[in-house]
């Protein structure tokens, strides 16, 4: 491959840090034009869709969390792991000396910052073989305040009167929601997964949030719910930053997967409106961003 | 109305300020989070008192820049959750004679106590406007224990000028975030009894 991995690494994370996707822009908009401009609600939208501007214009990032830092790496079968590992991680130690990243890798024994974003398990890496000739990497950044609003349900829930099946799913969301009030950065976006086991089902809910704003699940009895519950969540009156307001949600994004009969996890991965992730693909000499 | 304030900060403009009030905040103010609020309970260090007195803590882990000269630059520097510092800042409000509290989430019963018992302000930032926030920056004037905390929990002793908040937490007991939790979670316990 003639294309410079590190360097096109290095370009999708500065894209992701400082450019928010339109689609999600597009979303923020939509939800400022429902607040009166002078509402507490509305100041924070205009805010925020003046930050976007402003951070993409200086190439700064977003968010100051630039978060915990996650690769999705599809490549051709036969190929080298350690391939994409190292030109990776040179990629990420060279984005925070550009101070498009944090240093966010703590020591958990220590306490003792690593101030390069390396360190056991950081940034986290999942792999996948696939026929086709092109490498998809996709990336994910995730702040931990948005993170701390995650939670997972193992359903039946009696304190919420949750059962097992779509309906106990969509009332342990909304306790979720109701749970996380602002503090993740409010208006959030909600990837949802039923089944598998606890950490497939935390994994599987987390990669929900590479959707984008507007994207139905292709189950039919899902893409209901998602809307219900993009309803039930707003209905909440938590709005942007918890200040209250119509927008508490910008989507909800739910997958489903087999289960042990004996098991019913609800994962629920909180992300801020600061979605940062983005896709790389290579296709011999074609390198493309989205 | 727009209500422009200046470190540091007076008992009587603290007391003046209520929840709802939209505020310019300019002058001198210190960052600190986790490691730093935990360093200030458990050791009360003097190094950051001349800092603190009747001014305002930030709840921010910055994103900097040096440049050649060795001079700090913030280039992102949006606030923090707040909630993670509950178990500490009433105390330190105290001990440090803080007049205010930047951050995001804002804070529970033992800090709205503390608020009102020191006489200071919970004071809203948007969280995630972090390159916007980094232009009300004006001017890194030192950093404290960058070495021992590393860069985002350091204490950073900033110059801002109308950096734009909301006090949503008063000096008089009212709590903006204690009023949505009380409405929504009404509105949630209705909501989960019509699903059947």
């Amino acid at each position: 491959m003639s294309v410079d991995l590190k360097s096109a690494v290095l370009e999708l994370i500065r894209r992701s840090s400082t450019s928010l996707h339109p689609s999600w822009e597009r979303a923020i908009a939509d939800a400022a034009g429902k607040e009166d401009k002078d509402s507490s609600a509305g100041t924070v939208f205009s805010t925020i869709l003046e930050n976007i501007k402003l951070a993409r214009d200086k190439s700064a990032p977003i968010c100051q969390d630039t978060g915990s830092l996650t690769f999705y790496v599809d490549y051709p079968a036969g190929g080298r792991e350690s391939n994409y590992t190292n030109a990776i991680i040179d990629a990420v130690i060279d984005a925070t000396g550009k101070q498009y990243l944090r240093p966010n890798a703590v020591d958990s024994i220590t306490g003792k910052n690593t101030e390069d974003n390396t360190g056991v398990n950081a940034p986290v890496f999942y792999y996948h073989q696939w026929d086709k000739n092109e490498v998809r990497i996709r990336f994910m950044q995730k702040g931990g305040g948005s993170e701390n609003c995650g939670a997972q349900y193992r359903i039946p829930d009696s304190r919420i009167g949750a059962g097992r099946d779509l309906k106990g799913v969509r009332k342990v969301v909304i306790d979720a929601a109701q749970q996380a009030q602002g503090q993740g950065c409010a208006p959030g976006i909600f990837g949802v997964a039923i089944g598998g086991d606890r950490a497939s089902c935390a994994k599987f809910a987390k990669e929900q949030l590479f959707r984008k704003y507007g994207e139905r699940s292709s189950d039919p009895e899902l893409a209901k719910l998602e809307k219900q519950l993009l309803d039930d969540i707003n209905s909440l009156g938590i709005g942007p930053m918890g200040f209250g307001g119509k927008t508490s949600a910008l989507e909800v994004f739910i997958a489903s997967q087999h289960r042990h009969p004996a098991t019913y996890y609800v994962s629920i991965a909180y992300l801020c409106w600061a979605n940062r992730n983005g896709t790389l693909t290579i296709n011999g000499d074609k390198v493309t961003y989205d | 109305m727009i209500k422009k304030i200046t470190t540091p900060i007076s008992l009587d403009t603290v007391k003046g300020l209520k929840a709802g009030d939209r505020v310019l905040l300019t002058g001198r103010i210190v960052t600190a989070r986790d490691a730093a609020h935990k360093l200030m309970i458990e050791k009360k260090p003097d190094f950051v008192r001349e800092y603190l007195k009747e001014s305002v803590i930030y709840h921010c882990g910055p994103v900097v820049s040096k440049d050649s000269a060795g001079k700090w630059h913030f280039v992102s520097a949006g606030p923090t959750t707040s909630s993670r510092e509950e178990p500490y800042e009433a105390d330190v409000i105290q001990e440090y004679t803080v007049r205010g509290v930047i951050g995001k989430g804002g804070m529970g019963a033992k800090t709205s106590a503390g608020l009102q018992k020191t006489g200071a302000v919970y004071l809203h930032a948007v969280g995630g406007a972090g390159a916007l926030i980094a232009e009300c920056v004006k001017n890194v004037e030192t950093v404290l224990m960058y070495e021992e905390l590393g860069s985002p929990e350091a204490f950073w002793v900033i110059d801002v000028v109308d950096f734009p908040l909301v006090v949503t937490m008063d000096a008089h007991g009212a709590s903006l975030h204690a009023e949505v939790l009380k409405n929504s979670e009404a509105k949630a316990k209705k909501l989960l009894e019509s699903i059947r």
